[in-house]
């Protein structure tokens, strides 16, 4: 049996588009400092130190080794991970088996992006096989386009839905001072913005933003004895799929890593109505019809009715089912700090001290996405008890 | 450590200076079906979890395990990516061992170094403020961490050439290695100089191959073979980027790795209680200096030990009888097949270059300029 993981400390930098006059490292040092701050504690009780994000955005090779002295991991143990847009929920998880087998009882981990240092789209286009479908170029949107495109057409969700999304994504990011987009907007400035790919504007695609997040992850031993409130790791699944046309799960057996993931994570937590027995859900996502078509795919609601929530507001940060009160991915998205983010945000839901953005009912359990790579799901579910 | 990881099969491709006609994939392939073949198991049913090991920058591709759920069939699984050296990989997988998260697991490894220039990545890798526009590359930082070697501990280029004669003579014997050569210490030392002292033979060849293994808990790992090789003892740090900000001969984060690693696995005096080593040496000077930061012999003393004659194959402390990386490994995949090695070593199947009666064995990855962070596995076999 592994040993219980608590996250006992949280820091985020504030996210933007552009910051010419901060650099990665210092980004990373931001985040750091916070986190250690919240925890109170110095980075010389880090036993280990692990950063993570997409070597391609900056162009730097090995990065946790170049830029550990701004992390801390200098003359520490610690390595690297990559999986793409999942990146950061793999740095909660690597840090979570860092400290569930035992080796190490107190570590930091980071996800980080500074993506004004590179070109986002070009980078990401290199995702795909350079012998069969690089030329095509299509970054990440022309997959996300077309899955938007097949949840509409299957469960009724029209263009509107998605502009619901983002203008409530914006009145949750203006409460969050950390994010990076906080203009609000109504659903008609959103339907008006510009066609990117159809059906996805300007306005439904997630930024390219800059940033980084720190968490403290401590074995239960040590949780106890530093912290108020430790946020309880209680479980997480990992669901990668194959790359290639198959993997978005297009026709009429779906079953997608999203499916996987949700089903494997309730079963395994006996949890038979997630929209009751978790209070919040901090997704990791990247378009507006995300946050309809992957809740039904998460199994938290029925299938088709994802859009029907959002008609209804019931998604919102005052809502019965809050997803993504921190304006989630569409208002802020550096990526390999996007999903580590998602985790912070659920575990300072539970917390409490979520601040303007803290969601209206009580969160005693959270859940926390990432996705990326070729549809790529890892879910994580926080509580704010041990058991 | 909590419970016993045992590492039950281990594969390789042979490896060559260029694979051309062989897709990224094609060497994953052929590493999981040979390891599961090893391992006598079912890839679908049994391999809970897989952990890669690439490098965007060598595969150039944005999200390198992009296509690896495909090679490894792991269709609706868990998949991750350690961004480092192979043997990190290897700690990630016993992790998730120990975790209890998984019963068994695939570890997975890949590299065409040959598809790109490696000194490019190599620059890309160093500080992009102060050091990086000075154009250093991985050869220069050997050359420049020799130098302090030769300078500070007065070792001689000779003794550096004496690696090389040693691992490329011991890859006569190695079914898997890519440059086999009788050489003498004059040829090595009169090969094209790259940077002062580092001359052509003394660095590791340009290579492309792959490397698998299976990593089980104790159960399953007893019930899948007789010959488990269990690993006892691990130790991972990084030291400070900045060539400047350490003595770059005193290997401060190496000598942290193996001392935990040894203090989990219980040993007390190195030099005797290991049977073999297989070590990263990138370049001919670095074995000497890793013999030294694992504690198999005193501070400087590392061309010592080369002269002594202990480490050659038939020597009483074999370092790299495989060949090491100098007969041609590539980065990233290196560590993995460290670890390979000593556990075919244990298991008593490592061919040609068998080691008689070989129980316990060190297994070394490294990375970064002039060695940045080093991970140290002591593997095991028998014990209760």
């Amino acid at each position: 049996m592994a040993n219980r993981v608590a996250i006992v400390g949280i820091g985020q930098t504030t996210h933007s588009g552009r910051r010419p006059y901060v650099n990665d490292g210092e980004l990373i040092y931001d985040a750091v400092t916070k986190a250690l701050a919240d925890a109170d504690l110095s980075i010389n009780d880090m036993e280990s130190v692990m950063s993570g994000n997409m070597d391609l955005f900056e162009g730097h090779h090995l990065n946790d080794a170049m830029l550990n002295l701004y992390s801390g991991a200098a003359g520490k143990p610690g390595f690297k991970m990559n999986t793409g847009g999942t990146v950061g929920s793999m740095m909660a998880i690597q840090g979570w088996y860092h400290v569930a087998s035992g080796l190490f009882d107190l570590v930091l981990v980071i996800g980080w992006e500074k993506h004004d240092e590179g070109l986002v789209t070009p980078a990401i286009s290199t995702i795909t096989d350079p012998a069969v479908d690089r030329p095509f170029l299509v970054g990440a949107i022309g997959g996300l386009a077309t899955v938007s495109v097949a949840y509409m057409q299957r469960s009724g969700c029209k263009l509107e839905h998605a502009a619901m999304v983002r203008a409530n994504a914006s009145q949750a990011a203006a409460r969050n001072p950390n994010a990076h987009m906080r203009e609000i907007y109504s659903v008609e400035e959103v339907m008006n913005a510009r066609m990117v790919m159809y059906p996805l504007n300007l306005l439904m695609c997630c930024p390219t933003s800059l940033g980084a997040t720190a968490l403290i992850l401590a074995s239960e031993s040590k949780a106890k004895k530093i912290c108020k409130k430790p946020v309880w790791m209680k479980d997480h699944v990992t669901v990668h799929v194959e790359y290639g046309g198959a993997q978005f799960g297009i026709g009429e057996k779906r079953w997608t890593s999203h499916m996987e993931a949700g089903a494997k994570l309730f079963k395994r937590n006996n949890i038979t109505k997630p929209m009751v027995e978790t209070q919040v859900f901090e997704m990791y996502d990247p378009m507006a019809f995300a946050i309809p078509m992957w809740l039904e795919d998460f199994l938290i609601c029925e299938p088709n009715e994802g859009w029907k929530l959002v008609e209804k507001g019931a998604l919102k940060l005052e809502g019965e089912y809050p997803v993504s009160p921190s304006g989630g991915v569409l208002c802020t998205n550096s990526i390999g700090d996007s999903a580590i983010l998602r985790v912070a945000e659920a575990a300072l839901q539970i917390r409490g001290d979520a601040g303007e953005h803290q969601v209206t009912r009580e969160v005693k359990q959270a859940l926390a996405s990432g996705f990326g790579g070729s549809y790529w799901s890892d879910l994580l579910l926080l509580s704010k008890t041990k058991d | 450590m909590a419970g016993r990881v045992g590492i039950v099969a281990a594969s390789m491709t042979k490896f060559e200076a260029a694979k051309p006609y062989q897709h990224l994939m094609d060497l994953v392939v052929e590493v999981t079906d040979k390891v599961v073949e090893a391992a006598g198991i079912n890839l679908k049913d049994d391999v809970e979890a897989v952990i890669s090991c690439s490098q965007d920058h060598w595969d150039g591709r944005t999200i390198s395990s992009m296509p690896i759920p495909d090679a490894v069939c792991s269709h609706l699984k868990d998949e991750s990516k350690v961004a480092g050296d192979g043997a990190y990989a290897v700690l990630y997988g016993a992790m998730h061992i120990l975790s209890g998260d998984n019963k068994l697991v695939l570890v997975v490894s890949h590299c065409e170094e040959s598809i790109t220039d490696g000194t490019m990545i190599e620059n890309w890798s160093i500080d992009h403020i102060f050091h990086r526009m000075l154009g250093l590359d991985y050869t220069m930082g050997a050359a420049m961490q020799a130098k302090r070697y030769m300078d500070k501990y007065k070792l001689t280029p000779e003794q550096f050439a004496k690696v090389v004669v040693k691992n490329k003579g011991n890859a006569r014997k190695n079914q898997y290695a890519q440059e086999a050569m009788d050489l003498t210490i004059e040829q090595v030392l009169k090969s094209k100089m790259l940077a002062d002292p580092i001359t052509e033979l003394q660095k590791k060849p340009v290579s492309d191959g792959a490397c698998a293994m299976i990593l089980a808990n104790e159960e399953v790992a007893k019930k899948l073979t007789p010959h488990p090789v269990w690993i006892t003892g691990v130790g991972n740090y990084y030291e400070a980027h900045n060539p400047g900000d350490r003595d770059l001969v005193e290997c401060a984060a190496l000598i942290k790795a193996a001392q935990k690693a040894y203090k989990m696995a219980g040993i007390g005096n190195p030099a005797k209680d290991i049977d073999l080593v297989e070590l990263s040496e990138y370049y001919a000077p670095q074995e000497l200096l890793w013999t030294e930061g694992l504690g198999l012999c005193g501070r400087g003393e590392g061309g010592k030990l080369i002269d002594s004659g202990k480490t050659q194959l038939k020597g009483e402390l074999p370092v790299n009888p495989s060949g090491g990386l100098l007969s041609g490994i590539p980065v990233t995949v290196a560590g993995m097949t460290r670890v390979a090695e000593a556990v075919w070593q244990l298991q008593g199947i490592a061919g040609e270059h068998q080691v008689q009666g070989a129980r316990r064995a060190i297994a070394h990855g490294c990375g970064g300029l002039c060695g940045q962070m080093h991970c140290v596995l002591v593997l095991e076999k028998g014990g209760k």
